[in-house]
């Protein structure tokens, strides 16, 4: 098996066992993104000098004794974390000469556990899309079929792992923006409990709902990131205030007595009836390996994209206020005056999409809506979270679909916001309540990947991936190679 | 997808028109090209008749919700902390002069 194909429990193996060098895998990883890349365009920025000096320098680490189970592994991170001396532009032209001047947290404690960094990878401007084709770089595709999108808004994320050109990446979660790429590309993505990973450095998108989190192939390779990238960090005043537990202890638990709830409202008429039917045959197999199921209602998810499209577009307004011209990002070309600065240089900078939203925030937060809007989507947000607090007194886990439908085709929906914002309707429910939830792949549909969510507990994300684990142990989904990436 | 008709509730419809559009942009900072504005508003009232299904929920004696974990903000102890260096940190901006950010001028 090549290089690219091996888990990462065979990467560290084999870096251990001298079968191959950090260095080594580097340059297998950035001759294949030079080699591929073009096609589905994952990558903003590579960093090849870095990456080998980071090799370099884990190679050492590992003949001294002291590699951790991630030391000398290449890592993608998504373009919204800051990353110290390298271009960090989130997907837009506002920050497109933005060299950030400090590290994020995520990304620190990356480098700390050994990995090495490969460059910044693809996704929607400011996290604000699911397609990755609001990206100011262009979109990334989806390696399984190019001329569909790879999701978003961590769609460079997933489309460089579904290529094989990076084992592991870094991505957020507002609405669904690990899971949904995750599923789209036929990979695997877990995003953490609310406050689980540090928000430090990650360009604030909406801040109530923004979570970092891992993707790889496998739950397994989830387990060992995660243990990495998160932990309780000063710098972010909502971080989760306790240690972080071994996501991988739980891993091998036998699922036997397992509760799996079905919410009704994941499973209406909007879900695609071939995908119905795959997510069918991975809950069979989960209830070979022990597990029970029982209906759960979760009456106001339905409210999901509604009460999501005014909190997050509220919040996004509030932050991306900071983007004026005058500290960092695009400044337009001979302004004026400072009100002409401030208006051409976000007129310019920020895309359709972005626009939109700053502008659907900027009317529920105005005076005379504010009740209407923001309180009253608050309010039906604190009735999701009550409805999920009520399921889990009936089930251990919550099972559904990620997505209603498939990875769809370019530009079939850039038109019509409404139509792609439905597409998020089993995501968001969990960003809402901020729930831990993964998505594993489970199956194919018309050749596209379909994405198995799995949502646990508060804090649980242990047992999510002991789940998703258990269930890739006795399937191979995860271990499929897009069509023309397996060399 | 088919767009569900249910979306749209005129019943209680909050809605926008051009003017109150350009009023918003102007509260963000945001210049609206002319051309763009009647496409923008059919979409800005697509989402917002999509958020007005929020007004048929019974939410009487729930509480907005502010952290999932119902945590409240933590305090620290007021004392300085290693921060970034302020060369470093203007090395982002397009125009800074002895540690002062440039803008034109506000005051003649």
């Amino acid at each position: 098996m090549s290089l690219h194909q091996l888990s990462l429990a065979q990467l560290t193996q084999g870096l251990a066992s001298k079968q191959f060098s950090s260095q080594e895998l580097t340059e297998h990883y950035l001759a294949r993104i030079q080699r591929h890349d073009d096609k589905i365009n994952s990558f903003i920025t590579v960093t090849p000098e870095l990456a080998l000096a980071q090799a370099k320098a884990a190679d050492e680490q590992i003949a001294s004794g002291q590699a951790s189970a991630l030391t000398g592994i290449p890592i993608a991170h998504k373009d919204i974390f800051c990353t110290d001396g390298v271009k960090t532009s989130c997907g837009s032209k506002m920050l497109d000469n933005f060299i950030a001047p400090y590290e994020s947290t995520v990304t620190q404690q990356c480098q700390q556990a050994g990995l090495v960094a490969l460059g910044k990878v693809n996704m929607d401007e400011f996290a604000m899309g699911s397609s990755n084709e609001s990206s100011f770089y262009g979109p990334a595709k989806n390696p399984w079929n190019l001329e569909h999108v790879p999701g978003g808004s961590s769609g460079g994320s997933a489309a460089a792992i579904a290529a094989g050109l990076a084992p592991l990446a870094t991505g957020t979660d507002t609405g669904g923006s690990i899971r949904q790429p995750a599923a789209f590309c036929g990979i695997s993505g877990i995003k953490p409990t609310y406050g689980r990973c540090s928000r430090f450095g990650m360009i604030a998108f909406a801040s109530s709902l923004d979570q970092a989190g891992p993707m790889a192939r496998s739950a397994e390779d989830l387990a060992l990131l995660l243990n990495a990238m998160s932990g309780f960090d000063e710098k972010d005043s909502t971080s989760l205030n306790e240690p972080a537990p071994d996501f991988t202890a739980q891993l091998n638990q036998s699922l036997k007595g397992l509760r799996i709830g079905l919410p009704k409202p994941f499973f209406d008429e909007r879900l695609n009836p071939t995908m119905g039917d795959v997510i069918a045959k991975a809950k069979d197999e989960l209830e070979k390996l022990g597990a029970t199921c029982v209906e759960v209602d979760l009456p106001h998810v339905r409210l999901s994209v509604q009460c999501y499209y005014i909190i997050a577009p509220a919040e996004a307004s509030s932050n991306l206020s900071r983007f004026d011209g005058v500290r960092y990002g695009y400044r337009c070309d001979n302004p004026y005056d400072l009100q002409d600065l401030y208006f051409r240089s976000r007129s310019e900078g920020f895309g359709d999409e972005v626009k939109r939203r700053i502008l659907i925030g900027t009317y529920a937060l105005s005076a005379g809506f504010f009740d209407a809007y923001y309180v009253q989507a608050q309010k039906v947000r604190q009735l999701i979270r009550q409805d999920y607090l009520a399921a889990f007194e009936q089930c251990d886990i919550i099972l559904g679909p990620t997505t209603p439908e498939p990875a769809y085709k370019l530009g079939e929906k850039s038109g019509d916001p409404v139509s792609m914002y439905l597409g998020d309707i089993y995501t968001l429910s969990a960003n809402l309540a901020g729930l831990p939830a993964a998505s594993i792949p489970c199956g194919f549909t018309e050749g596209l990947p379909v994405g198995l969510q799995l949502i646990a507990p508060y804090k649980q994300e242990a047992k999510l991936l002991n789940v998703a684990h258990q269930y890739q142990s006795v399937t191979d989904w995860h271990q499929q190679v897009a069509p023309g990436f397996e060399e | 997808m088919v767009m569900l008709p249910v979306l749209f509730n005129a019943k209680n419809a909050m809605s926008i028109d051009s003017n109150e559009l350009k009023q918003i942009a102007t509260l963000a900072r945001l210049g609206l090209d002319e051309a763009s504005i009647p496409q923008l508003t059919e979409r800005m009232n697509e989402i917002l008749a999509m958020a007005d299904q929020l007004q048929d929920v019974d939410v009487s004696d729930i509480q907005p919700m502010a952290h999932p974990l119902e945590f409240t903000q933590r305090l620290r102890e007021d004392q300085v902390n290693a921060a970034i260096d302020r060369e470093k940190l203007q090395t982002t901006a397009q125009a800074t002069h002895e540690g002062l950010y440039l803008v034109p001028k506000v005051i003649d």
